[in-house]
């Protein structure tokens, strides 16, 4: 790192140009990542957090997918699941979007219905028919608390207690009773009535899934493959995840043509060194050792932008995920993307001729 | 001697023939004595240079450094071969442009895998041999042409080379400061004990070699004057 230290000393204005690229992008696939990390959590996190392992779906027709809005599950099939060997809890559980009224706000929510005492909901020994658990965001959204009334889907409903912070589909969660979310649900036209929209299960590693489908006519999934059945995170998720992606190839491409043009300008000074005695090796090192000194000084920067103003708007409307992970890993993506771009462009040192170096040809 | 160039033959593709850029040429010369290689452009002097510094392998003939032929050597082996015994003094300078005068020097260290700044008491001796050292902390661009030809010589003597392989130093130089390179070229080959080749059109300056070798057309003739 010597030449190279120096060399970033020296031409402080096309490093500082080519560190301000680095920074932008980062700061730019930062935002994206808390922000693509944050809109995921609007859409699956009442899923997720989840005590379940897998789901069973109402076996979708021929050529259709999975989907959390067109499946339905009858008593019938919750009772056969209960029953299977292997499967220590099954819970039916209704899924909803609606809309709540309290007084002059309104709001759409996600009406989550469970058994009552069921484990799948907090505070859920005190729902009935009559009494609900909001979660914070749909309580602050209808500006109610705890004893308070308001209205789901024409139904008066009491606050009975406001719990955790989860959403899906972008709305907030209700908790309720299943008598409370069929009375919201629209009508499935199954004559056998449906209990609920899925099953959530707790398995076993001895739980037989496929012979236990068959039976009930359902279809499990684990409960990270049923986010897929979510229309809208998947379509959501998807483009940003696209973005980010070619966030990074462009990061790469753009280092390595700074790197590309910056070997080429100095591939002269290669050649002396060559011809002094320096060993390709050397020269390489000292290179690759300058481009992750610039990426990760570049890409500290940036992080720390990203981090700062996801700090800033974190907790406001704008859904952004500030953890380590929508933080570190990126960061780390682009250092190992632009160290390989920059590694792509710097082995033509190796093709360098020191003869080059004698001569008034320089 | 610390260097022997024994029948040595290069040809370069030319069409659909071959140049002979030498032929057959033999010189030796031995430690702390000055060879100048004269001739016009063209005649072979740079060839001869490259050869004797192992960046062109020879058709045929042995490049020998300080009793070592060079023959079947890898090219990581030339290169340790040039960082520890062969000292190098370009045309140009070939200053890298964000290193001071002393970091050019303290440089040899570095690619020799020593630390740097353990050789800056050396680099310092040889600033001061070349009348540098109050110039040791500028940058290429903040000294002159001669001062830039000097910090070169005083570079290619870092690593206490055997051999010492100058070409046309004074080439970019007006007469005195060519005259006052070549006085401190001859200097320092008797002071540091180098097996001196200087490659050079102009004759000038030769007054103190310790013979002059003439090439035209590739052949070497010895001695054409000491």
């Amino acid at each position: 790192m010597y030449v190279a230290w120096r060399d970033l000393k020296f031409a402080k204005g096309r490093f500082a140009l080519m560190g301000t690229v680095i920074v932008l992008i980062t700061l730019l696939v930062g935002l994206l990542s808390g922000l693509t990390a944050g809109l995921g959590q609007q859409n699956i996190s009442a899923i997720t957090s989840l005590p379940a392992d897998k789901i069973a779906f109402g076996a979708p027709g021929q050529g259709e997918k999975l989907s959390y809005s067109n499946s339905t599950v009858t008593e019938k099939q919750w009772q056969q699941w209960a029953k299977t060997p292997g499967v220590s809890t099954a819970e039916p559980l209704g899924i909803t979007t609606t809309k709540a009224t309290a007084g002059s706000k309104s709001t759409g929510v996600s009406a989550f219905g469970v058994r009552r005492g069921s484990a799948l909901a907090p505070e859920s020994s005190r729902l009935d028919d009559h009494a609900a658990v909001l979660s914070t965001t749909a309580a602050a959204d209808l500006g109610v608390a705890a004893g308070d009334t308001f209205s789901l889907a024409g139904q008066k409903v009491t606050v009975a207690a406001v719990r955790g912070d989860v959403f899906f589909s972008h709305t907030p969660v209700i908790w309720t009773s299943l008598g409370l979310w069929q009375k919201a649900a629209p009508p499935s036209g199954r004559a056998d009535g449906p209990t609920a929209t899925v099953i959530a299960l707790h398995t076993t590693s001895g739980a037989g899934i496929k012979a236990a489908d068959r039976a009930a006519g359902t279809e499990t999934v684990s409960t990270d493959d049923s986010l897929s059945a979510i229309g809208s995170y998947t379509s959501e998720n998807g483009s940003l995840q696209l973005m980010r992606g070619f966030l990074f190839a462009i990061s790469a491409l753009v280092i390595g043509a700074f790197f590309t043009v910056w070997t080429i300008q100095r591939s002269g000074d290669v050649a002396v060194l060559k011809a002094l005695g320096a060993s390709t090796a050397n020269l390489l090192r000292d290179a690759l050792g300058q481009a992750v000194v610039l990426l990760a000084g570049g890409t500290l920067i940036g992080t720390g932008i990203a981090a700062g103003l996801g700090a800033l708007v974190a907790g406001s409307a704008v859904p952004f995920l500030l953890t380590p992970a929508t933080v570190l890993v990126p960061a780390a993506v682009m250092i190992a993307l632009g160290a390989l771009g920059a590694a792509l462009s710097i082995r033509r040192i190796t093709s360098v001729d020191p003869l080059t170096a004698l001569g008034s040809a320089r | 001697m610390s260097l022997n160039l024994t029948d040595i033959t290069l040809t370069y593709p030319d069409g659909d023939t071959r140049l002979t850029a030498l032929d057959q040429v033999t010189l030796e010369v031995p430690k702390g004595s000055l060879t100048a290689v004269v001739g016009p452009s063209g005649s072979g002097k740079s060839s001869l240079l490259a050869v004797a510094a192992t960046l062109i392998t020879p058709d045929a003939g042995t490049v020998t450094i300080d009793g070592t032929p060079t023959t079947g050597m890898t090219r990581g082996e030339l290169t340790d071969l040039r960082r520890h015994k062969i000292g190098i003094v370009f045309q140009q300078p070939n200053l890298l442009p964000s290193l001071t005068a002393a970091e050019q020097l303290q440089v040899m260290a570095q690619i020799d895998g020593r630390k740097p700044r353990t050789a800056r008491g050396r680099a310092m001796e040889l600033l001061d041999a070349v009348g540098l050292a109050d110039q040791a902390g500028r940058r290429p661009h903040q000294l002159s042409g001669g001062q830039r030809q000097r910090v070169n010589i005083a570079r290619a003597l870092m690593n206490d080379p055997t051999v010492l392989l100058v070409d046309e130093p004074t080439s970019a130089l007006d007469h005195e400061r060519g005259a006052a390179v070549i006085d401190l070229i001859t200097r320092l080959t008797h002071q540091q004990a180098t097996a001196t080749v200087l490659v050079t059109h102009d004759r000038t300056h030769l007054t103190a070699v310790d013979q002059i070798a003439e090439v035209h057309d590739g052949r070497l003739r010895l001695p054409a004057h000491t």
